[in-house]
């Protein structure tokens, strides 16, 4: 059970998913908060541990770090990487940047996103993909490129997505 | 005996399959009962031949590339573990490779040679030899040698080195100082950040102590995009290894100076390669980007005196401490001394990383090292230095790389990179993709960058559909000037440069309907 102990959160405790609870947010903070600029670091921890920033933390890490709740939601929403929903089973970023555009990105995210039914920022409706664009991933010598789960994979080509998004929903569908 | 394998472990050779190479090169030697020892090595920046596979022979080290998953069996049979030649991946000695020939390493010397943590094979390549000899000299006498290098910063600013050096050490002393090191790599078709990182970490960290020394710091930051995950990992083994060593902790290389290392991680902001918004970043808040002044040399991480150097500025350091300033200086021409890692990408043959003295044509490296698209069609536009510079028409290549001859062409240098187009671009749309990208990525702080591009998408696509498009051309010059002299830092003022060179140099694409991207 996510109980907190703090009235001031209880109304958003009644509605937290199982995948976090605030004494996790708490651990995450009280390990780095001492360190010199510490939110970027603590904010990484928790989107490690627990896939998202819950909207839920937000006054949890405030009321640790003695910052405004409007501080922190800031540095979340100024920052690309930080998601403040979970995303689907996969995180697939496709490099929109002009390497990869030089060797037929623009036509390869096309693919990407019709083959999923999705555009950037979406997550697919069986919640296998969700679909990032992604600003270089210094693989420039070998696009297109994209990175999936945090692998990087160079020279993609339609036909090498179709097979990699089929293996990845099959073997998820095996596990069932 | 036991046969030494080589597979490169840096990003691009991972992207192509070097893991599952590495597994099948074991899987084929213990079904063979050969006794072989794997090393993972950096890649040697030859991309189009990765995964680069090399075996140790009596005769040198013997390559055969670009080695996709499935073919060791085959590459086995032929003989790759004795290096023999029969096979048409096979490529001899690496390092009779023209591609290699024909550079001149001095930064990169170690890459793809050495397994990048492991210490003894740094130092065995001449690693620490520059922090040896630094720790011997006062921290003016590292600054001076510093400033006889000629060194500007090479992640794109070109700002002297030594003048930045020497600002921080004449800050009083016994305050906190920072060394700061930029691996904010963003700019598209850039990527020679990350091979230091990756396949040589050493050279990173032995130019920071170096720089610590030099201006009184004794704590340094490397901020490493988080789409970087492998340098991180790298730096943080490296850093590990180097405390262990004595080469970073409380008495550095016995002198009793001090000097600890951290890894940050940003978080997906190209804003935040500016480095006022890095120190921003750093400070655990949103990358806004500071006025200057004052400069971060004064007033720099929480308020201190800070170097900010990009990772290749700090890497040249050891070299240059080593061999001499004026070593370093004695290549390259005009106030542009030293070499240059140039990272040639997109569409291009022969991509990979180019280390040369300033002076190179653009043409040698697109024809040359390249050897053309890699479409084989005719190349027509080459963006160098990342998003915010110039794309360049084929009547520019025979322009010297130099950092004030690409100036006088409206055009620069930044980091290095070079990316190629060939005929099959629209211009138009790169001119649009330029406003869009600093829509997305403009920190918001300056009216003219968060504003402006969003009116020069607009302005752009009012042109292509064919409305009023002199008044609008007249408007996107106009939105241009405003964004180049308005804007805070160079994300809004020089997004600009590349829609103006489409605007000079390819106004056909620009005024004419877009292309259908078809998928």
């Amino acid at each position: 059970m996510h109980m907190s102990e703090n009235a001031n959160h209880s109304a958003a405790v009644t509605t937290l998913p199982e995948d976090w609870s605030p004494d996790i947010i708490r651990q995450q903070v009280a390990a780095l908060q001492h360190e010199p600029g510490a939110l970027l670091p603590i904010l990484h921890a928790i989107q490690n541990r627990i896939g998202y920033v819950p909207e839920g933390a937000v006054p949890i890490i405030a009321e640790m770090l003695q910052q405004s709740r409007a501080d922190i939601h800031g540095v979340i929403s100024f920052y690309h990487h930080f998601r403040t929903r979970p995303a689907g089973s996969n995180l697939l970023e496709v490099c929109r940047a002009e390497a990869c555009q030089a060797r037929g990105g623009r036509a390869f995210e096309r693919h990407v996103q019709e083959k999923l039914g999705v555009d950037y920022h979406q997550t697919t409706a069986d919640n296998e993909f969700t679909l990032e664009p992604v600003y270089c991933l210094g693989n420039c010598a070998c696009g297109p490129s994209i990175r999936i789960n945090n692998e990087t994979i160079g020279r993609m080509t339609p036909q090498k997505f179709d097979q990699l998004a089929d293996k990845l929903t099959t073997s998820v569908l095996q596990l069932k | 005996m036991t046969i030494t394998v080589y597979v490169p472990c840096d990003t691009t050779a991972l992207s192509l399959g070097a893991d599952r190479v590495a597994q099948e090169l074991l899987n084929a030697a213990a079904t063979l009962n050969l006794d072989i020892h794997l090393v993972r090595n950096g890649s040697r920046g030859l991309f189009w031949l990765e995964p680069l596979v090399e075996v140790q022979t009596p005769y040198g080290r013997m390559a055969y590339g670009p080695v996709e998953p499935g073919q060791v069996d085959e590459l086995v049979a032929a003989g790759l573990f004795e290096g023999h030649p029969d096979h048409p991946l096979y490529l001899g000695d690496i390092t009779q490779h023209p591609y290699l020939q024909q550079q001149q390493r001095l930064t990169f010397a170690r890459i793809g040679i050495t397994d990048p943590v492991c210490i003894e094979d740094y130092i065995a390549h001449g690693g620490f030899a520059g922090l040896k000899k630094a720790a011997a000299l006062t921290p003016q006498g590292i600054v001076d040698e510093v400033k006889t290098s000629g060194l500007r910063g090479r992640g794109g600013a070109a700002f002297p080195a030594g003048i930045k050096w020497q600002t921080v050490l004449d800050e009083p002393h016994g305050q906190q100082k920072y060394v700061v090191c930029n691996a904010d790599e963003g700019d598209s078709g850039t990527f020679a950040d990350r091979l230091v990182m990756e396949c040589d970490p050493y050279m990173l960290i032995e130019g920071m102590v170096i720089a610590g020394l030099a201006v009184g710091a004794a704590l340094g930051f490397i901020y490493v995009r988080s789409e970087y995950l492998l340098s991180k990992n790298m730096l943080e083994e490296a850093i590990r290894r180097a405390e262990a060593q004595g080469y970073l902790g409380d008495n550095v290389c016995g002198n009793g100076r001090k000097f600890r290392l951290e890894v940050r991680l940003g978080a997906g902001a190209y804003i935040c390669g500016e480095e006022t918004s890095l120190l921003e970043s750093l400070e655990g808040k949103r990358g806004l980007v500071r006025s200057k002044p004052p400069l971060p040399a004064i007033k720099g991480l929480f308020g201190q005196p800070t170097v900010v150097n990009n990772v290749l500025s700090l890497a040249a350091v050891p070299y240059i401490m080593a061999h001499g300033g004026k070593a370093y200086a004695d290549y390259g021409m005009g106030r542009s001394l030293g070499t240059l890692p140039i990272q040639l990408a997109g569409n291009i043959k022969q991509g990979g990383l180019i280390e040369l003295a300033f002076g190179v044509t653009l043409r040698k490296i697109l024809e040359e090292f390249g050897g053309g698209s890699f479409s084989g069609r005719p190349m027509k536009a080459v963006q160098v230095g990342g998003p915010l510079m110039a794309y360049m028409p084929e009547s520019q290549w025979d322009t010297p790389m130099d950092y004030e001859a690409f100036a006088a062409l409206g055009a620069g240098i930044g980091h290095g990179g070079v990316v190629v187009f060939d005929d099959t671009v629209d211009m138009g749309e790169q001119a649009r993709f330029a406003m869009e990208f600093c829509a997305v990525e403009s920190c918001g702080k300056c009216t003219p960058c968060r504003i402006g591009s969003v009116r020069g998408v607009e302005v752009i696509d009012r042109i292509r559909a064919g409305e009023n498009q002199s008044s609008n051309l007249e408007l996107l010059e106009d939105l241009c000037e405003t964004m180049v002299d308005g804007s805070l830092c160079a994300m809004g003022g020089m997004t600009p440069f590349p829609v103006q060179s489409v605007m000079n140099y390819f106004p056909e694409d620009l005024m004419a309907s877009p292309r259908p991207v078809e998928a």
